[in-house]
């Protein structure tokens, strides 16, 4: 199977790599957003660069910053592709609005289990449902 | 959605563009979350630091602010969260021109839009707390989930602009936990040794959050063998809203709407966990183990009250610190502790008591490049799970133990 469906997403079409982790994602905790890499040292992706990468994450975590962030990052150029995400809270959600960025989630299987890491997939919010597709592995 | 016909004229442009901008934003958000309306709401609460906003939020600021006064203006009562800094000590925490620029452009857009700077994430102790039932649009997590949980009020997270629009609309879109049924219980906790200290509050909401994993979880905790005090619960739930995004807990026979545990749904739940004294030790100790030397100590996120202030000012007469120490409170409860001599206790031991701003959302790692420091020492087990991604190696310890590590500059075991 190389199409997830999920219950929810908004923003533009996108096609990237994929950068996967069963680990959580806030924009203050997790990212060092001057050099566009995670800085958490427990994160799962730590030292490795977001730029351009389609994300494959578990939760939406830590605290309402996020909501902020996405805009701020995307306004300089140093911003994931994409956000997908097992699950999110509404500051994922309303950051991912105001800065017109690509999110989808709520999938049937743990995406972070289904994705490889390094593959060229494609979000597609306009979908009915809307899907992640996988196009090639990394 | 469903919109009304004043939701439907502000999605129109009637009202003019800002309120247009908030109705859609708003819309788009309630969509995505399953909202069927909107639920009006009595006050907003905006997180709106220059480090996230960035120069390109303060410009977006602008634009709405240069509106007409009739567009621009807020409809209800809307406040904000700490700023990013403290300009009466800006030059000694190294903070740059730029950024005091950007935090006085932000300011005035604020003011502009009718936004009261109440710069505070301890609202609920010194604003105006919200009444059980009431619908709110607060934006910082730890006002959110002290307000949802001890004052049963309803609120989700609500970041930056979706509070802004919540204030310029007057409304939220009604999903998560302004509905009954999501406020019920999902996982069941169980206490067995009832923490002491505010950093051991701190290390049982961290614990309960990393178990409750995502923000649609609702945890319980049984055992609680007192009514915590009202900074016990700012600390427990500041900590359990950062580790786990959550954003709503009970407390049995405690906390408002689980007055019993079939109030809540939790009547045939399993117990997920038991956390013992020993686990809130173990939290503690991962964290501090294997930090000696300390660059600077930290009192901060959430704001100190004024009943915090005190008990540092007592600690701290007759000491001397070694290193920074930092002591941050909220723009209401600094005067008091002006007039009530606390103030002077502490700085008189060296300590530097700030207003207004909170340590991570005043640009923390510039601060941490400028000052030379990486080891910190806090008491707050929110501010030691944000800070590791701002290059800080951070210790939790109990207030006591940082005026220690504040007057020894190191970590006394």
């Amino acid at each position: 199977m190389n199409e997830f469906a999920a219950t929810a997403a908004m923003g533009k079409r996108v096609r990237g790599r994929a950068l996967v982790a069963k680990d959580g994602f806030s924009a203050r905790y997790d990212l060092d957003r001057a050099n566009g890499v995670f800085s958490r040292p427990e994160h799962k992706l730590a030292d490795q660069s977001y730029v351009d990468r389609v994300l494959v994450l578990d939760a939406a975590k830590g605290g309402v910053a996020t909501a902020w962030m996405l805009h701020e990052m995307q306004s300089r150029g140093v911003v994931p592709a994409a956000l997908v995400l097992n699950s999110v809270n509404p500051i994922m959600v309303q950051g991912a609005a105001f800065a017109g960025f690509t999110m989808i989630s709520g999938f049937a299987t743990d995406i972070t289990l289904a994705v490889p890491d390094g593959a060229l997939v494609e979000v597609d919010p306009e979908a009915a449902p809307p899907v992640l597709r996988i196009l090639a592995a990394g | 959605m469903r919109l009304n016909d004043e939701e439907q004229a502000m999605l129109a442009g009637a009202a003019g563009p800002a309120r247009q901008w908030a109705i859609e934003h708003q819309i788009q958000v309630g969509t995505y979350l399953g909202a069927e309306d909107f639920v009006p709401v009595s006050q907003a609460h905006i997180m709106a630091d220059t480090e996230s906003l960035g120069l390109a939020g303060v410009e977006w600021l602008e634009r709405l602010a240069a509106l007409p006064q009739a567009e621009r203006q807020v409809l209800i009562p809307t406040i904000t969260d700490p700023r990013g800094t403290d300009f009466a000590a800006a030059h000694r925490l190294k903070h740059q021109d730029w950024m005091l620029d950007l935090e006085r452009r932000a300011i005035a857009a604020f003011q502009a839009m009718g936004i009261l700077m109440t710069d505070t994430c301890i609202n609920y102790q010194t604003i105006m707390p919200a009444v059980r039932g009431e619908h709110m649009a607060y934006g910082d997590t730890g006002v959110v989930i002290y307000s949802n949980s001890v004052l049963g009020a309803r609120s989700n997270f609500e970041g930056g602009p979706s509070a802004l629009a919540a204030g310029l609309t007057g409304r939220t879109p009604r999903y998560g936990f302004h509905l009954d049924e999501k406020r019920r219980a999902t996982l069941l906790i169980e206490v067995a040794d009832t923490p002491a200290e505010l950093s051991d509050w701190g290390a049982l909401g961290g614990i309960t959050g990393r178990l409750a994993g995502d923000y649609w979880q609702v945890p319980v905790l049984a055992g609680i063998d007192r009514v915590p005090a009202s900074d016990e619960m700012k600390h427990f739930g500041a900590a359990l809203a950062s580790y786990g995004s959550v954003a709503l807990f009970h407390m049995a026979g405690i906390t408002p709407e689980a007055a019993r545990l079939a109030d809540i749904g939790a009547a045939g739940l399993p117990t997920r966990a038991r956390v013992t004294a020993g686990d809130l030790l173990g939290f503690r100790r991962a964290y501090t183990d294997a930090i000696e030397t300390i660059d600077v100590v930290v009192f901060s996120a959430p704001q100190l009250s004024l009943m915090e202030m005190r008990t540092l000012a007592g600690m701290l007469d007759g000491r001397h610190a070694t290193v920074p120490l930092l002591v941050i409170t909220s723009p209401q409860v600094k005067p008091d502790a002006d007039r009530l001599g606390l103030t002077a206790r502490m700085e008189a031991a060296g300590a530097m008591v700030l207003s207004g701003m909170c340590f991570y959302q005043s640009y923390a790692r510039e601060m941490a490049e400028a000052n030379g420091w990486r080891t910190l020492a806090t008491n707050s087990a929110k501010l030691t799970n944000i800070l590791g991604g701002y290059g800080y190696r951070p210790a939790l310890l109990s207030m006591a133990d940082c005026v220690d590590a504040a007057c020894a500059g190191r970590i006394v075991r």
